[in-house]
């Protein structure tokens, strides 16, 4: 996984609440055995007419929007389904960051594991970065996960919250297979072994 | 005195394996479901890394979401990448020594109805599958949800999921369900209720004499859209139907183990005075057959009601409101009774056991499909397919005009080739009526099943009692 540390770059607003994943990436490109090269396809049907043209509206078609890697979007991003397709195709596309007032539970975790840091911030302050976020190329925004900051294109400086571990992980690049096996694997085992007595049938 | 506890409580802290400082515990993981569209990528992580399953055992593999449900796919599936994608789990469950449920074995069909049905889904057991709806587990009193394919190649490699732990939340359905009600009912209207991020960060647990007085496929209909609801997975307390239908199942414990699990299973329940976060009642003499309107589950009402304008909603809402009947094709004011559809879909794993097909049967007795529509039934399970087959009920449906199917996820999400087509409208027993989700422009209204056959009989929306 690559490590998230600092990232600068253009925020594109996205003030549509209910994001769910078959909006993110729709089921026909699930098909995949691959976890790379869904990001052609990221919002596919809001992103494309059905011949394939671009929609000029959808934000990441205009201009100054097409190498966005923030993506500042309304409540609820990410519900339904539990497709990890999703992060990949964000990924895919270069979007390392999201931010909204709240995320489905899976769809959060997912992006954790895949170097994509999902903000959760107050109403008010999405707002406000929804407002920078309509500047066009002048959305630059800069996330510090370190010090867990964002600074606007005005240079105004918003904190957030991220769990410690998760933290860690995303700032080292870790691998978490890896991690438990060298930390944990000895308590499974144990546990395994008091199970097979407590709870034989399982 | 101890702490009084919720079930979510004792099941999860029966299965902490190894706790951190700051809190993050492995949970170790009882049963894995794997199917075929989430997997590929957590094989291929685990043959990169050289790392074996580590329960081979307690995880089943079963193809369901890409798999055609005309039965031609016996002589092989036209589409390649779905192909490859079934060659492909079929290879990793022989590789990484996996039973496996193909889709030539009566036991194959969706994974969220072969697990209980095979004996796999037991009571306090945690359970986690590579899609959202794997809640539908937590009707036996099992801690289950849905997880990413990084997880799922997590599980596999270490039995085990990294997890902080989740808030309590009740939802108590106090009552009894008018005539014509369902188990569908109750858990579309506790979603309008509770809006779809309601249980983001809880684990719900479904109590109450309503909930109690459903069958095992009624409660797992209600934990299914749990996560719908938000909520990554429901729970109801196990009790004697719990019992009566897990045992004697091929893979339920037998003999001296069964007395065992029992003594066990019997303590599973919320202790009196145990703490929820949160709280949701419902008083289930008021909750009336309903359908959905817009494009999240939370966009539910009476069949009696008329569809709403988006000046009705607050905030966000009220544009997600108007994008909802722009894209629906719906105008405020409108009776739901009015809306004609196109296409009936009986099935998935939230609507696709015995006991909804006879529901169907039953509506259907001595009536006919609309001329000119389009209507299907997939049963959930190669078994349950038998099932009605047995009964009797297939050849009846067939009869009154419904397509009959080989079992698999269909057209609940549209990964195989059963799609709605750009502006079709379809009555549908499935769980989610996202845009998109059963074909490009499709438009999808959820319901019960009782209430997708009168519509089948009357080409439009209808409320099931007047046909009772």
């Amino acid at each position: 996984m690559e490590k998230f540390t600092t990232l600068t770059g253009v925020a594109a607003p996205l003030p549509l609440m209910n994001i769910d994943t078959d909006m993110i990436i729709p089921k026909q490109f699930l098909k995949t055995i691959k976890r790379t090269g869904l990001g052609a396809n990221l919002f596919d049907e809001m992103r494309f007419e059905r011949d394939g043209t671009e929609n000029a509206d959808f934000v990441l078609n205009k201009p100054a929007y097409r190498n966005a890697e923030i993506l500042v979007a309304g409540d609820n991003f990410g519900c339904g389904s539990s497709r990890e397709h999703a992060p990949w195709a964000l990924l895919d596309f270069g979007i390392r960051c999201v931010i909204s007032t709240s995320f489905a539970d899976i769809f959060y975790n997912n992006c954790f594991k895949n170097g994509i840091l999902p903000i959760v911030l107050p109403q008010e302050e999405v707002d406000k970065l929804m407002d920078d976020a309509q500047r066009g190329s002048n959305a630059v925004m800069t996330v510090d996960l370190e010090s867990q900051t964002i600074t606007g294109p005005d240079g105004g400086s918003i904190s957030f919250e991220v769990d410690a571990f998760k933290k860690h992980c995303l700032l080292n690049g870790l691998d978490d297979i890896g991690l438990t096996i060298e930390n944990a694997a000895g308590s499974i085992d144990a546990y395994e072994a008091k199970v097979a007595n407590e709870r034989p049938w399982i | 005195m101890t702490t009084p506890r919720t079930l979510y409580d004792k099941i999860w802290d029966a299965h902490v394996a190894h706790e951190a400082e700051d809190g993050t515990c492995h949970l170790y993981i009882d049963r894995h479901l794997v199917h075929e569209v989430t997997s590929p990528q957590a094989f291929e992580g685990l043959r990169m890394a050289g790392r074996p399953v580590r329960a081979p055992e307690k995880t089943v593999a079963v193809p369901d979401h890409n798999v055609p449900t005309d039965p031609t796919r016996l002589q092989g599936i036209k589409d390649e990448q779905s192909r490859i994608q079934i060659e492909a789990l079929r290879q990793n469950a022989k590789d990484f020594g996996i039973e496996i449920y193909d889709i030539d074995d009566n036991r194959q069909g969706i994974v969220h109805i072969v697990g209980p049905e095979q004996g796999w889904t037991q009571p306090g057991m945690t359970i986690v599958c590579g899609d959202s709806h794997t809640a539908t587990h937590g009707a036996f009193g099992a801690l289950a949800h849905g997880i990413g394919t990084s997880e799922v190649e997590h599980v596999l490699a270490t039995q085990t999921l990294i997890q902080k732990k989740a808030k309590n939340m009740l939802v108590e359905v106090e009552g009894e369900l008018a005539p014509g009600v369902t188990a569908k009912d109750i858990t579309l209207s506790i979603i309008g209720k509770t809006g779809t991020a309601g249980g983001t960060g809880h684990v719900i647990e479904y109590r109450g004499s309503a909930i109690r007085a459903l069958s095992m496929e009624g409660r797992m209909t209600v934990c299914n859209m749990a996560i719908e609801g938000g909520a990554r997975a429901g729970l109801i307390a196990p009790d004697e139907k719990t019992f009566e239908y897990v045992k004697g199942r091929p893979h339920a414990p037998k003999g001296g183990q069964w007395e065992m699990a029992l003594e066990w299973w019997k303590t599973l329940f919320s202790d009196d005075g145990a703490h929820f976060d949160k709280i949701v009642k419902l008083d289930a003499a008021e909750i009336a057959p309903v359908v959905t309107w817009g494009t999240s589950p939370e966009d539910v009402l009476p069949i009696t009601a008329t569809v709403p304008a988006p000046e009705d909603f607050a905030g966000g809402k009220v544009d997600a409101a108007r994008r909802s009947l722009d894209y629906m094709g719906l105008t405020p004011g409108q009776k739901l009774s009015d809306i004609e559809i196109d296409t009936v879909f009986i099935g998935s794993c939230t609507n696709g056991r015995i006991e909804d097909l006879r529901e169907v049967a039953k509506i259907m007795e001595g009536r006919k499909v609309k001329d000119g529509l389009r209507a299907m039934i997939v049963p959930g399970s190669g078994l349950v397919r038998l099932q009605a087959e047995k009964e009797g009920i297939a050849q009846k449906l067939q009869e009154a005009g419904f397509e009959w199917r080989m079992a698999g996820c269909s057209m609940c999400l549209g990964m195989n080739p059963d799609q709605l087509a750009p502006g079709e409208r379809c009555a549908s027993t499935s769980n989610r009526n996202f845009e998109g989700r059963q074909g490009y422009k499709g438009r999808t209204h959820l319901m019960s099943p009782g209430m997708a056959a009168a519509a089948a009989i009357t080409g439009r929306l209808t409320d099931v009692r007047e046909l009772m």
